[in-house]
């Protein structure tokens, strides 16, 4: 469970990019955060892990996120970054995959475990001991995901994890994501993605929450999305 | 490739090198640190005149390279930008020192050029030894081996990350130097008048990188500490590695080899 409580954030003084923000994530639901460029959605997403910290209460499971708890609530989160070039460091996707539950204290066996059933799923075998900047930027997108399903969080955050990807690995990684039990935080353009992997959809807009229902009817309502830069599903604009 | 790609392809090239294998890859870490270190620490010790003393020294890296099947070419290959460097420390020497100290084949030799050759030779082998040691050994297991030896923990994340770093900095200047030519056809290398703003963004975008990247390794429970892959235990025969290599560099630079050889062949 995720809950925002009047969050509000600047980078910069005075030009606040999020405005006392509240809204809650209950246990297994899988929820589309979704808005122009600029409208703040990876924002919201460093705030919940602690990667920025602005004004207003973030709470986790019902704890307050503070500096005492963080690595606690962190370990709760896996989060793909929008950029996987800033998020592989380790040589090998091997290695970087590893790196979280090797820190989680799993042992080598089990944690090598883990990996090999993380990248059979998502059908990545091939790019096991491969290096990470010799993998094109889609392969390298795959491997992020990879890593942090291979971390086994409560909950998922993805910044994107559609973009760089071909239709095929798109599809895998909305299959994948759609196998995953977990709590799931998902932003992006993509919006037939969000429809095939979230039951509820957050639409922001300069930082605020411009609309909040079920993804059937916002992801449908075309004046609302093109007010916000956003077009229909390609699903839906069919019909 | 522009340039910069290409230095990080050598960089992890590097990595490609460390991962063959050959007796000398599969020496225990800590024998080849500690010995490339005595190496050094042996080599640099050599008076500045002693350059018949110190050739011998060469030996060593010599029979590395054989057992290892490192390519002696791709040593020098890779060293091209640095070994110039070292070379030209002694380059005054021999305006200094012009006192003749000894004559070969009538041609009197000057302490100042005795002197020079000494100090680069010393470079030459030191660099060597250090390549041999990381074309040998990954970087992973070198620190997982300083671990071993109780070096600080936070020393030797500090040695791993800026050998991942160096990796990001180019990354990120090979991008930028694409991005500049593509807009700047036909211009040879950075023009001048963008040097500065081309620096500065470099090092922002390196620094917001290294940022990001940290804050990555945080999110996946990262712990002032590395999980090294854990590295097999000291063996006998990297013991026995160890202290012969300790044994011959003694006798390398307390015995003069050169002489007594020399001594040999003219009896
Ligand atoms: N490091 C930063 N420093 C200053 N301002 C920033 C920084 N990062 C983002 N911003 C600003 O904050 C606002 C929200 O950015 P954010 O990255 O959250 O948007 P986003 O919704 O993820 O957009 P996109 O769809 O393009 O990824 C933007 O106006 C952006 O210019
Ligand atoms: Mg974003």
């Amino acid at each position: 469970m995720i809950e925002f409580q009047h969050v509000s954030f600047a980078y910069e003084k005075g030009r606040e990019v999020i405005r006392d923000l509240s809204f809650r994530i209950g246990d297994g639901e899988s929820v589309g955060l979704i808005g122009a460029n600029g409208a703040g959605k990876s924002t919201v997403m460093k705030l919940m892990l602690g990667l920025v910290s602005g004004e207003g209460k973030i709470l986790v499971d019902g704890e307050e996120l503070t500096k005492q708890n963080l690595s606690l609530i962190r370990r709760k989160l896996g989060f793909v970054l929008q950029n996987s070039d800033n998020q592989m460091f380790m040589p090998t996707v091997y290695e970087d995959m590893m790196f979280a539950p090797l820190n989680y204290m799993l042992s080598r066996e089990e944690a090598e475990k883990r990996v090999d059933a993380v990248l059979g799923r998502l059908g990545l075998q091939e790019l096991k001991y491969r290096h990470n900047h010799r993998i094109s930027g889609g392969e390298k997108r795959m491997a992020a995901i990879a890593t942090v399903l291979a971390m086994e969080p409560e909950m998922i955050l993805m910044d994107e994890p559609s973009s760089a990807l071909d239709p095929y690995n798109r599809r895998l990684v909305i299959n994948a994501i759609r196998e995953l039990g977990q709590t799931k935080l998902i932003s992006s353009h993509d919006l037939d993605m969000i429809l095939d992997t979230c039951d509820r959809v957050i639409l922001l807009s300069g930082g605020e929450i411009a609309a909040d229902g079920p993804a059937e009817e916002i992801l449908r309502d075309r004046a609302l999305l093109e007010s916000h830069h956003l077009e229909l599903p390609l699903r839906l604009a069919d019909k | 490739m522009n340039k910069m790609e290409k230095a990080l392809h050598e960089l992890s090239e590097m990595d490609d090198l460390a991962a063959l294998s050959s007796p000398i890859h599969r020496l225990h870490p800590a024998a080849k640190l500690i010995t490339t270190i005595l190496y050094i620490v042996v080599t640099v010790s050599f008076d500045k005149y002693d350059l018949g003393g110190l050739f011998p020294m060469l030996l060593w890296p010599v029979l590395l390279f054989q057992l290892s099947g490192i390519p002696v070419r791709t040593c020098f290959y890779k060293l091209r930008i640095v070994l110039p460097l070292v070379m030209a420390v002694g380059l005054f020497n021999p305006f200094f020192d012009r006192a003749a100290m000894l004559t070969l084949g009538g041609v009197a030799v000057s302490g100042g050029v005795v002197s020079m050759l000494t100090l680069m030779l010393k470079g030459v082998f030191c660099l060597m030894a250090s390549f041999l040691l990381m074309a040998t050994t990954p970087i992973d297991s070198l620190c997982a081996a300083l671990r071993r030896l109780h070096v600080p923990g936070t020393l030797v994340t500090l040695l791993l990350l800026t050998y991942r770093y160096v990796g990001v900095m180019t990354e990120e200047l090979a991008v930028m130097t694409d991005a500049y030519h593509l807009r700047a056809p036909g211009q040879k290398g950075i023009h001048v008048s963008a040097w500065g703003s081309f620096l500065g963004q470099l090092l922002l975008r390196s620094m917001d990188r290294a940022q990001e990247l940290y804050g990555s390794m945080l999110l996946r429970g990262y712990h002032d500490h590395f999980h090294y892959a854990p590295i097999r235990a000291f063996a006998a025969r990297d013991g026995i590695f160890t202290i012969a290599c300790a044994l011959c560099f003694a006798l390398l630079r307390f015995v003069n080899v050169g002489q007594l050889l020399g001594g040999l062949v003219m009896r």
